[in-house]
């Protein structure tokens, strides 16, 4: 009895705190880069800002992460390029893109007005690509951060090739370390057997923050012309079916390093991104969502803040991590 | 945490009325949105049979109604679809005060609960999208029509617009795929009906009566068309023949409907060579010179 009226007492307590002090803190820190809530978009769902200027005030996400970019414009893969599947969609779009010089002539004006940070995706087919794509950005001023995509299932060269082998995305970070100060942050690929090696690979080689999970290696078949439904015959698997495959890897790496985690997945609302969070990412980014939803990341902000006051806890940053896994 | 995520949810719906950002309309757009669109939550006014396998479909939509322009189209997201998450594309047929409709046939589980939703229902919409058909000025080139199925449907809005009538043609396979053609006789267009199995109009495909009017008439014509893919390069390859100009609405599968997910693109010359464009937003409606047909093969 005397313990119940002792945590009750806590309880008015903190709330007192968070009253004297007004809303919950959603800010939450990726390498040198401060973010106004954890909520970011997924590259490649997000095209460059600009698509969905007129559908949400982009100013209130997170950060804005944008499509892949290698140094030269890529025409993509043959179509179909995606397919419907039971809760997910697969997508094989070959990383179709306007190139360095086309981006930052078409999207940086605009994308260099925004408030919050914007995350450049990039990749090449080569180690030196890479170098050369992050030095060009680097070059630019105003880059939030860039996020290395050595996990593309979609391409021949580059992309998953560099996520799945450990000495290569310790070159692929080490190599752009080299040449840029901004915050790296590697997108992981879920296609290897443990992650925790390929985090601490990229961890090591300079990595501020890690992206988990890119989209999962697959396949759709139409039975009655016996053919593969992509012109790529496999593509990547994202939307709420991968969500507990994401869930898994990013509670495995929390635990293999300390630099944060953005995690992803099929989030859907704000109770995905907890669940993130609570695994022990430190940000999320909403991604297929974006294509059926727009407003999903505004929702899943509203939805985080909600379950804060709800909790009555003061700062995003208390429930990063706090799962608790009974031994 | 169910229960609270659940009423947050419902919360988020009810606020879910209108979105636009306010800060970029108007003037202030920058110029490669082209399209003013939004995203509304609206009602549907009614959702009534139309033949054996197509479906009419009005939706009240105050904000969206007077933006939309011939050959645009409008993603809809069939909240009772559970497991089948995106939104779904369908060219927006009639303009009346403040809702628009869309006609649509029953061909996969959208479509299916699509048909079960009724008056009074909700719908989430974003539109309209895409770049659509040029009208026709007075005294300009006699517009032709071609149209396939429910391909008739994007067709409306510009015959009802265009100060110049014109012919339409309308194929299809049987006598139920003939789509509104008392509605294009009332606009006082000339409506010439093909089936490929002759129980309505001509035998055989649209193409044909097409080929003939050009015939007996080539220059001072465009074409229009919408359509399968297959009718579209053939009435593209005998606009081309005729030297006639052509804009073609292309139907291709689509995910996000604003331009980000590059699902949709078709091969569109470009420099020397050719190069992917977006039918959701540099379409659907292409120049059929500006169409690579061959490429990507």
């Amino acid at each position: 009895m005397k313990a119940k009226v002792q945590r009750l007492k806590a309880k008015v307590a903190k709330s007192e705190v968070r009253n004297a002090e007004g809303e919950v803190n959603l800010s939450v820190q990726i390498g040198t880069m401060t973010l106004p809530n954890p909520v970011m978009v997924a590259s490649g769902t997000f095209g460059y800002g600009v698509e969905y200027a007129q559908l949400l005030d982009l100013n209130q996400l997170g950060a804005v992460v944008v499509k892949g970019i290698r140094l030269h414009p890529v025409r993509g893969n043959r179509t179909p390029r995606t397919v419907e599947v039971t809760s997910g969609l697969i997508n094989a779009i070959g990383l179709q893109g306007p190139g360095v010089d086309g981006f930052i002539k078409k999207y940086w004006p605009f994308l260099k007005t925004l408030k919050v940070p914007t995350i450049i995706n990039i990749w090449g087919t080569t180690v030196e690509e890479y170098a050369d794509v992050a030095r060009r950005f680097d070059a630019l001023g105003g880059v939030g951060a860039l996020e290395l995509n050595v996990s593309c299932p979609n391409i021949k060269e580059g992309g998953a090739q560099f996520g799945t082998d450990l000495r290569l995305i310790a070159q692929v970070v080490a190599a752009c370390r080299k040449v840029t100060q901004l915050p790296l942050i590697t997108k992981m690929s879920p296609n290897v057997v443990c992650i925790a090696p390929f985090a601490r690979a990229a961890a090591d080689a300079g990595s501020d923050a890690l992206s988990i999970m890119n989209s999962y290696p697959a396949m759709a078949i139409d039975v009655e012309t016996r053919q593969p439904k992509l012109a790529n015959i496999t593509g990547g698997l994202t939307g709420p079916c991968i969500k507990p495959i994401a869930i898994k890897l990013v509670w495995e790496a929390a635990q293999a390093v300390k630099i944060p985690i953005i995690g992803m997945g099929g989030i859907q609302n704000a109770a995905d991104a907890i669940e993130f969070m609570v695994a022990g990412a430190a940000a999320v980014a909403v991604g297929t969502a974006n294509f059926y939803e727009p407003q999903t990341p505004l929702q899943v902000i509203a939805g985080i803040r909600e379950f804060l006051e709800e909790h009555r806890l003061r700062d995003v940053k208390e429930i990063i991590g706090s799962v608790i896994v009974k031994k | 945490m169910t229960t609270a995520t659940v009423t947050s949810q419902k919360k988020n719906t009810a606020r879910l009325e209108c979105h636009y950002n306010p800060k970029l309309t108007g003037s202030a757009l920058p110029t490669m949105l082209a399209v003013p669109m939004l995203e509304q939550t609206v009602q549907i006014v009614s959702n009534e049979r139309d033949t054996d396998s197509y479906f009419r479909l009005v939706l009240r939509a105050p904000q969206i109604a007077p933006l939309i322009q011939p050959g645009q189209f409008a993603h809809v997201r069939v909240s009772t679809l559970k497991d089948a998450l995106l939104r779904r594309p369908f060219s927006i047929f009639q303009v009346a005060g403040d809702a628009f409709s869309i006609l649509y046939k029953t061909v996969g589980k959208g479509t299916d609960a699509l048909a079960r939703m009724g008056r009074g229902e909700k719908l989430s919409v974003i539109a309209p999208l895409g770049h659509g058909f040029t009208v026709p000025k007075r005294g300009g080139e006699t517009p032709l029509l071609v149209a396939g199925g429910y391909g008739m449907a994007a067709m409306y809005l510009l015959a009802q617009r265009s100060p110049q009538k014109g012919i339409v043609f309308v194929g299809g396979r049987k006598r139920i795929d003939i789509l509104c053609e008392k509605e294009f006789q009332a606009l006082g267009w000339d409506v010439r009906v093909t089936t490929e199995d002759g129980s309505h109009g001509e035998k055989g495909l649209v193409t044909r009566p097409l080929l003939k009017e050009l015939k007996r008439k080539g220059h001072h014509r465009k074409v229009f068309a919408c359509g399968p893919t297959g009718m579209l390069k053939a009435v593209g390859k005998i606009a081309g023949e005729f030297d006639v100009p052509a804009e073609l609405s292309m139907d291709e599968h689509m995910c996000c409907g604003v331009g980000v997910c590059l699902t949709c693109v078709i091969p569109v010359k470009a420099g020397d060579g050719w190069e992917y464009q977006r039918t959701c937003t540099e379409g659907p409606v292409f120049n059929s010179r500006q169409v690579e047909w061959e490429a990507a093969k």
